[in-house]
């Protein structure tokens, strides 16, 4: 089964046959790409689209590689030789199972989602190394090794925040989440609302792309953005003429929080915006 | 199989292993693409690249690699004589000649040229007068006038007898003093110093032990944190001026350091320390940190490593008012000496190779403030002052 969009997700050529060639040589896949251009989502829609249970790994500052395996809960099994249960005499009982063993686990291929890998410590990503590349780990506490039944698909997205080791990038497949360009922005509008008018887009995407372009954003508007500030259009009921207006256009887009979430840049904005309608007036 | 194109992709600098070459192998014997260039080209960019800033150059190889072999090999596989190398090369020119070429920057000035312009040019080219080609007057080609020129190719045009041009790269390789970022990297990890810090969430199986049975045999759980690398390192560098034949080393050693410390702040400074520092190059004149505030806030643990020439007039450091940016109301010398007090550990890395350093004064002067305490930024110096960090 190959992966395909969906009805809620637009994968170009290069991201279907990204994945697909992840999936048959079993690699992990590697995605980065500007915030909000649908890394996580892909995961998602990944599982399904090819039917499968999505297994989600979030990443933080604290996070260690071992925790995906499994945790040893010392502390509850010396509380509980205190009160003498039948329990206290396997340790099996102590072990408590990672996301990655879930995945290992499964009795059908899953996705396993490793979201945000480069939040976590710079050891992190080495750490995992032979547990990505065998699909295999060893208890220590039960001496018992833990082998994947069916190699899950694993999705890995990345922020950029830091520089992933050269070990671990070998090891997987890397796919660039390229920022849509119009007719690819028209698609994923169309299955996100389906009942807005091809004019409203032509508008929007007008304004969208030209605050795109603007040098010097701290932030820029990106994919998710464009889809709230539409919802936020369209639910408002504003007047279909107001991304129209000529005056209007150069000033500050109506609802603009959503597109830009950063005081600095609403601030350049409005300073174009003057700077603009004075030359126009001279 | 397709061993052409991963050299291509290695000759136009993509950082290929053979790792992902046998994976890109595997998928194309797995049927996930089949005579099709273009799905090709995304399966071997999603298998090969893993960064997208190498996209660009993968783009440029492939397209070479695409549009035929011819333009590669002949380019850059350029075959270069023989004697180009050798000093007999010198020797045939006459003395008209040898002045022209002095004119171009001597030989090794025409062997740079010569890589750049293969580099800027990778298509076959004929005629004109800049490019390598055949005929024309450029110094490079063949069949040409000009006196220095590099002859490219010789009469059978892909004879491959001659040397490889590419063979040159790993001259550099070889070279003991090259410092590649992970070479960088390995230096620096010898600074790493395990502590315990933070949240305590491990469970001291020692003290518990210890502690229950003091308590009787009831349990008494402790806990500790976890280990982690704890050293904590500040870097100034210096920036402009004199520095900027040494941005590439320095950014090296920044991306590398990046990566290592945890705990890392960098500042930036001109030519010398003085009241205040920057942290942003662009507004380095609104946005300043005193060095006071800076000494109160990262504590006696930070290590300090200055990075920079250390290349000055004397008076920059010895004279209040000496900075050739601003009227510094007490001396480099003063503020150097109040870095060295606040902190313990000070090392200064000097681009500059170390045998040079006794042709220039202020660099003895600086050796004398920090007590000995420059290295060269070369990876035997580098390691030397980590040792010296890190005691």
């Amino acid at each position: 089964m190959k992966f395909q969009s969906t009805d809620k997700y637009i994968a170009t050529e290069e991201l279907k046959l990204a994945v697909n060639a992840a999936q048959t040589l079993q690699r992990p896949l590697l995605i980065k790409g500007e915030p909000g251009t649908g890394k996580t989502m892909l995961a998602e829609e990944i599982a399904r689209s090819l039917g499968m249970t999505l297994i989600q790994w979030h990443i933080k500052s604290t996070t260690k590689a071992h925790q995906g395996l499994y945790e040893y809960d010392a502390v509850s099994r010396l509380r509980d030789s205190q009160l003498g249960g039948e329990k206290v005499n396997d340790i099996a009982n102590y072990i408590n199972k990672g996301k990655l063993w879930e995945a290992f686990d499964a009795d059908q291929q899953v996705v396993l989602l490793i979201d945000e890998i480069d939040k976590a410590d710079i050891e992190f990503p080495n750490d995992l190394l032979q547990e990505l590349d065998k699909m295999e780990f060893f208890i220590y506490e039960t001496g018992k090794t833990i082998k994947a039944k069916h190699r899950p698909m694993i999705v890995i997205t990345s922020n950029n925040e830091k520089e992933l080791p050269d070990a671990f990038l070998r090891r997987c497949f890397f796919h660039f989440i390229n920022f849509p360009d119009r007719q690819t922005m028209r698609d994923i509008i169309a299955v996100h609302y389906t009942d807005i008018t091809a004019e409203l887009v032509n508008d929007a995407l007008e304004i969208f792309f030209e605050i795109r372009d603007i040098p010097g954003l701290k932030k820029r508007p990106s994919t998710s953005e464009l889809i709230d500030w539409l919802k936020l259009l369209l639910s408002d009921d504003i007047p279909d003429d107001i991304l129209k207006d000529r005056d209007q256009r150069k000033a500050i887009p109506p609802l603009y929080g959503a597109l830009l979430k950063n005081e600095q840049d609403v601030h350049l904005l409005e300073r174009l915006a003057f700077m603009h309608r004075r030359e126009t007036k001279k | 199989m397709l061993t052409n194109f991963f050299y291509c992709l290695k000759s136009f600098g993509v950082p290929v292993t053979i790792r992902e070459h046998l994976d890109l192998l595997a998928a194309i014997r797995a049927g996930v693409t089949f005579a099709d260039q273009e799905e090709f080209y995304y399966l071997a960019r999603t298998v090969l690249v893993k960064d997208e800033k190498h996209f660009d150059k993968f783009d440029k190889a492939i397209a070479a690699f695409m549009s035929g072999l011819d333009s590669i090999e002949g380019l850059i596989e350029a075959l270069i004589p023989d004697d180009w190398l050798r000093s007999e090369f010198i020797k045939q020119l006459s003395e008209e000649d040898k002045a022209k070429m002095d004119s171009l920057g001597g030989l090794d000035e025409l062997i740079e040229q010569f890589k750049k312009r293969l580099e800027e040019q990778k298509k076959r080219h004929a005629g004109g007068s800049k490019w390598i080609g055949t005929g024309g007057t450029s110094p490079f080609g063949h069949g040409g006038f000009h006196p220095s020129g590099i002859r490219v190719g010789g009469e059978g045009q892909h004879n491959r007898a001659v040397k490889v041009w590419e063979k040159r790269e790993f001259r550099n390789l070889d070279d003991s003093t090259e410092l590649g970022r992970r070479n960088v990297k390995l230096a620096l990890r010898r600074l790493r110093k395990f502590a315990r810090e933070g949240a305590a969430d491990q469970l001291d199986l020692e003290d518990t032990i210890h502690s229950t049975a003091r308590n009787a045999g009831l349990l008494d759980i402790k806990m500790v944190p976890e280990k982690r690398n704890a050293v904590k390192v500040l870097i100034f560098f210096d920036v402009g001026g004199s520095m900027n034949s040494h941005v590439e080393i320095c950014e090296q050693l920044f991306s590398a350091a990046r990566l290592e410390f945890k705990h890392l702040e960098y500042f930036y400074f001109h030519n010398f320390i003085y009241e205040s520092v920057w942290k942003d190059n662009h507004r380095r004149h609104n946005e300043r940190f005193p060095i006071q505030d800076i000494f109160n806030k990262y504590g006696r643990d930070y290590k300090v490593i200055f990075v920079g020439d250390a290349s000055m007039s004397p008076w920059e450091l010895a004279y209040p008012g000496g900075s050739v940016e601003h009227n510094n109301a007490e001396s480099g010398e003063v503020w150097m000496g109040r870095v060295m007090e606040a902190y313990d550990h000070v090392a200064w890395l000097n681009p500059v190779e170390q045998r040079y350093w006794d042709y220039t004064q202020s660099i003895g002067i600086v050796r004398e403030y920090l007590e000995d305490k420059m290295f060269p930024l070369t990876l035997k110096g580098l390691e030397q002052a980590t040792k010296w960090l890190a005691h």
